[in-house]
């Protein structure tokens, strides 16, 4: 049943892209809060924070969708739990369908809704005077490691959901480690000021990782020294390396639970 | 060869605290074409059992089989010749009822076009004509009910499982709802059904398993098994409640077992071999007594009765 996986997890994509588009939970998140964001941190932080080397504008951008990409993986883990709450995978569990199908069409679904909010925050940066100062290759390489982090961390944040079993766990689980995981990195401000625990803390922090891989594809990383930590020194392959990592690793562990559970 | 086969099915689930024996060598055979109704009180493993059945879950020992194939063994090949519709509707809420009928089909392997069209068939037959269209969100539960069981229908399945199918429904879905399962059945469908509702078993099912602590505790047709605890009940309403302990000794006269005295003290019950005599020797004491009646009559045991009988509880106040 190996050659119904693409067959199948595409009909399980369309089924989660037609859910997207009738709850405004989602049109909220991937459209209206990375505008949000943009405008906020670039308006109102954009005149007091200063950069060596750049504007903030340019420098927050890569942090954002950081953030964005982050945040939106853990919709993975929501859907899978909300659909063991709703009984819909006990239906696909006794449909001859592929085992991998409904993580399959869980992860390519949130990856699509990932990628409208990221063409949406660049716009938006576009607007508010972010430049790219690399070459489009660069720049389309940055949007690709984005998502491509995006995507693997949604595996995780899948098994995460099967095995919390509950939507709204997820959702504070989710604002409670990443939310903090985000303010303490790179992601809007530069580690150098930040008091020493918390400066060694973001330097290992993988997000500041992904942010700085970004941003160093968008051409936006300005004079400051990157800090002197392995991750930051080598953040692309760091996280081209460590995003394949949690694929080999999750997207077994993930599809084991899938056929093992049940919903109530 | 039976078309559903269980032996010695067990499954033990434990939680930190306790351990709860969900089967207990349980065993079942269901010829094709038949009903079979697993009837049992909440917790009685009732769920488990067609879990195991519809490969969602694997019992700790035993075997399953569906149409001859093991059921843990070649799961795939059991998915693709049974529908199964659960205890709650598994429908996808914001979809319509035609993209979740759809959906099953595709993950049926129809193809697009082929799914598409069962699902306006289904929409159709299930008289959803007016909920095609709309996402499932704002349906009744009965609807939601009905899609759910349609999509069971996707494929013409050799077995259907049916999980309390009307469990939460209003009477009127209910009735319905047995109508629909029994036009299947006189297709050709063999369909195995849960429920705890006694007049369910009996108006579906033409074979009921009597299920309690995991196992099955008797079987038989539903007039076999009345018949297993006998006879007639003689039942009377008294006018007055003051009479109760009167003709609660006029009862015990004419019956044969204990007489049962309702809550109000006016609706009397005895078991009796025969009806009619033991009723008109009952009554004639009555009168002679000066006990005034609103009611009396014969009637033949209900499957709660036999429950009652067989685990010393009633079906329907039962614990989980």
């Amino acid at each position: 049943m190996t050659s119904t996986w693409l067959a199948d997890g595409w009909t399980v994509t369309w089924r989660n892209m037609l859910k997207f588009r009738r709850s405004p939970d989602y049109v909220v998140f991937a459209v209206l809060q990375p505008i949000m964001f943009v405008l906020l941190f670039s308006q109102v932080y954009g005149g007091s924070i200063r950069v060596d080397g750049t504007n903030y504008t340019d420098y927050l951008m890569a942090g954002i969708f950081g953030q964005t990409v982050l945040f939106g993986a853990t919709f993975s883990g929501f859907g899978m739990a909300q659909d063991l709450k709703d009984g819909i995978i006990d239906r696909f569990r006794t449909l001859p369908m592929s085992p991998s199908a409904v993580l399959v069409g869980r992860t390519n679904a949130d990856l699509a809704l990932n990628t409208i909010s990221m063409v949406i925050m660049i716009l938006t940066g576009l607007v508010v005077g972010w430049r790219f100062r690399g070459t489009v290759v660069e720049f389309l390489g940055g949007v690709a490691l984005l998502l491509l982090f995006s995507y693997s961390f949604s595996w995780v944040m899948a098994l995460l959901g099967m095995l919390v079993r509950s939507p709204e766990v997820i959702n504070n689980a989710a604002f409670m480690v990443l939310f903090p995981l985000t303010f303490i990195s790179n992601a809007f401000v530069q580690t150098q000021n930040l008091p020493g625990p918390l400066e060694a803390f973001a330097n290992w922090n993988p997000v500041s990782a992904l942010v700085q891989a970004a941003r160093e594809l968008f051409g936006n990383v300005g004079d400051a020294p990157v800090p002197d930590v392995f991750p930051m020194q080598h953040s692309v392959a760091m996280v081209v390396v460590g995003s394949a990592l949690l694929l080999v690793v999750f997207v077994p562990l993930a599809v084991a639970r899938y056929s093992r559970t049940t919903g109530r | 060869m039976p078309i559903i086969e269980a032996e010695g099915l067990r499954k033990t689930y434990r939680s930190k605290d306790r351990e709860v024996r969900a089967l207990d060598g349980f065993d079942l055979a269901a010829e094709q074409g038949t009903v079979t109704g697993l009837l049992g009180p909440n917790g009685a493993g009732k769920t488990t059992a067609v879990k195991v059945l519809t490969t969602l879950i694997r019992p700790d020992r035993g075997i399953a089989r569906v149409d001859g194939i093991d059921v843990g063994a070649d799961p795939q090949a059991v998915r693709r010749i049974i529908g199964s519709s659960g205890q709650f509707a598994a429908v996808d809420e914001n979809l319509t009822g035609l993209e979740n009928l759809e959906m099953v089909g595709r993950l049926y392997h129809l193809g697009i076009r082929a799914a598409r069209a069962r699902a306006a068939e289904l929409i159709e037959l299930f008289d959803l004509t007016e909920a095609g269209d709309r996402p499932v969100k704002g349906f009744s539960g009965g609807m939601r009910r009905r899609i759910d069981l349609a999509g069971a229908l996707v494929i013409h399945p050799k077995v259907l499982f049916l999980d309390e199918p009307t469990t939460g429904l209003d009477p009127r879905s209910r009735i319905a709802l047995w109508g629909v399962i029994k036009e299947l059945v006189a297709d050709g469908t063999t369909v195995l059904l849960t429920t705890q509702y006694l007049e369910e078993a009996d108006q579906l099912a033409s074979s009921i398993c009597v299920i309690d602590s995991g196992r099955v505790i008797a079987r038989g047709t539903s007039d076999e098994l009345k018949g297993r605890i006998g006879g007639h009940r003689i039942v009377i309403t008294l006018v007055d409640a003051a009479d109760s302990e009167q003709a609660r000794l006029v009862l015990a006269r004419h019956g044969d077992g204990e007489v049962s005295v309702g809550e109000s003290g006016r609706d009397l019950e005895v078991p009796v071999r025969s009806g009619a005599p033991a009723l008109h020797g009952a009554l004639a004491d009555l009168e002679a007594a000066d006990i005034r009646l609103h009611d009396a009559g014969v009637r033949r045991p209900t499957l709660d009765d036999v429950f009652l009988t067989l685990t010393g509880h009633r079906a329907e106040e039962a614990t989980t």
